[in-house]
């Protein structure tokens, strides 16, 4: 199959995932199912990278700064700044990315290959709908929460390394947080904006290869690459795209 | 009652179907029987509507399920229960959440009605204190019973079971056979079994199809198809040596 071939296929299958649940109540229960699942599962994984990058993005921004014209609370501003803009939805999306669309390519791509999908078809149950419509609302809806306590860690993190290693004080550090916040604030909106298009990217995409799985276990492992392949991808494309739109 | 009418099915350029028509009789146990990549499962699928016909027509009870669009479909779909190869049951689910999962989906039922139904569908089916195992943990033969169990939790109308006795001993293959063909009689089901196993086509096949090179073969009963001369339902039926001998004892008998 073709790019062209996935991309309309994957179209396609949206149209069934936003059709009207079979049953509120049982699409309740796996919406909050998911949101345990996929996100708040991930929060220890996502607070230990945000907590450690934070704490590296400071400490290089500081050993680069040899020039005396450069302010000192430059180094938490640029910490604010990255982790806000880049570090926060972008990488730790592509990381979950990894976690996450794995997981649910694997899953869905089992329940496949193992007629599970059919068994629900024959019962009246539309598959798709059913089992991707929690996991994308949840995710899409949840996972900037995960990413604003990402930002937070990370800024903690960047705080602690700074003050451990004498390269600047709390005080020097919070005024390079608070510096031109008045007018980058938008900047958090267009994160958290961004987060929630990667996060539909990454469950609609591992949805997408997971459901398709033709074989066996062989291709169950292959789709789960490749979805992490694809929504990787897509989202350093929807990235820059988003970016040119937002913020040029 | 299932009728199919003149159907076709192809994938791609290679026809797998060839102009199948069958009728399928409530009360009884229906096989189709055929070699591996004969289009045995082609067709089944063409009658749950996994797969979409090409031409020729899936007919339930004088509902013409193949022109439906999926709504309607839906709805005859609730009335369709099904086992399958490998029983398909759901891996997070416990086995009394797997019975009570149609039940959830479609029924108003309280919670306390759903377990109750589901406890009585296990029972039926010899599965007691299991409850709460899931069906990892449980045995092949098991799981079809379990399978079985869930297939029948929505009273349905038609039964499908694809290849019901594959990876299991003969012993239990029997009872699972046994089981099949009790609940048919009992609930006066139209049941669809797609089988290889011979044991199977001589215990419970009330009407059997072959399948051959995608078209229908062969059409009889149990009785019938040891008498048969039909050359390729003798290849397949009497595969072995000691299957042709004993063959020729019965026809000569």
């Amino acid at each position: 199959m073709n790019l062209f071939e996935h991309i309309g296929k994957y179209f396609m299958m949206l149209k069934f995932v936003f059709s009207k649940p079979e049953k509120g109540s049982v699409f309740w229960e796996r919406f909050f199912t998911e949101a345990q699942n996929i996100v708040i599962n991930s929060i220890p994984l996502i607070g230990f990278l945000s907590f450690f990058m934070g704490g590296v993005i400071s400490l290089q921004t500081a050993s680069n700064m040899s020039s005396p014209l450069l302010p000192e609370y430059t180094i938490g501003y640029i910490t604010r700044q990255s982790t806000i803009l880049e570090f926060s939805p972008t990488i730790i999306s592509l990381i979950i990315a990894g976690k996450v669309g794995s997981n649910i390519a694997s899953e869905i791509g089992t329940m496949r290959v193992t007629e599970q999908i059919d068994a629900l078809e024959i019962m009246g149950v539309n598959s798709i709908g059913f089992l991707m419509l929690p996991k994308i609302l949840a995710t899409t809806l949840f996972f900037p929460f995960a990413i604003i306590l990402s930002m937070l860690l990370s800024l903690i993190g960047g705080w602690l390394a700074g003050i451990t290693s004498n390269l600047y004080s709390t005080k020097t550090y919070i005024v390079g947080l608070r510096a031109f916040w008045n007018v980058d604030q938008h900047h958090l909106y267009y994160a958290l904006g961004k987060t929630m298009v990667f996060a539909f990217l990454i469950t609609s995409i591992a949805c997408y290869y997971g459901y398709n799985v033709k074989g066996g276990a062989l291709e169950v492992g292959k789709a789960s690459t490749n979805s992490v392949v694809a929504a990787s991808v897509t989202i350093l494309l929807a990235n820059y795209i988003l970016t040119q739109l937002v913020l040029i | 009652m299932i009728e199919v009418k003149h159907i076709s099915k192809s994938f791609g350029d290679t026809q797998i179907l060839f102009d199948i028509s069958a009728q399928f009789n409530p009360g009884q146990v229906n096989l189709i029987i055929g070699a591996s990549g004969q289009g045995k499962s082609v067709l089944t699928k063409c009658i749950v509507g996994l797969h979409e016909v090409d031409e020729g027509k899936v007919i339930y009870d004088d509902r013409v399920f193949s022109e439906m669009g999926r709504n309607d479909r839906k709805l005859i779909r609730q009335e369709i229960g099904m086992l399958f190869q490998g029983s398909a049951l759901f891996d997070s689910l416990t086995v009394l959440e797997n019975v009570m999962f149609p039940l959830k989906m479609f029924t108003k039922m309280s919670k306390q009605e759903r377990k109750e139904r589901a406890q009585f569908c296990l029972e039926r089916v010899g599965i007691v204190g299991k409850d709460d195992l899931l069906p990892a943990e449980t045995s092949g033969g098991m799981q079809k019973r379990i399978g079985i169990a869930r297939a029948i939790s929505m009273n349905p109308k038609y039964l499908f079971c694809d290849e019901p006795n594959s990876g299991l001993d003969p012993k239990t293959s029997i009872l699972i056979d046994n089981l099949i063909k009790e609940i048919t009689y009992e609930y006066n089901m139209t049941t669809i079994v797609i089988t290889h196993d011979m044991n199977s086509v001589m215990e419970i096949g009330d009407h059997i199809i072959f399948i051959n090179q995608g078209r229908k073969w062969w059409e009889g009963n149990n009785k019938e198809i040891i008498r048969t001369d039909n050359k390729e339902v003798v290849d397949f039926v009497y595969a072995s040596t000691f299957m042709k001998n004993l063959r020729s004892k019965l026809v000569n008998n």
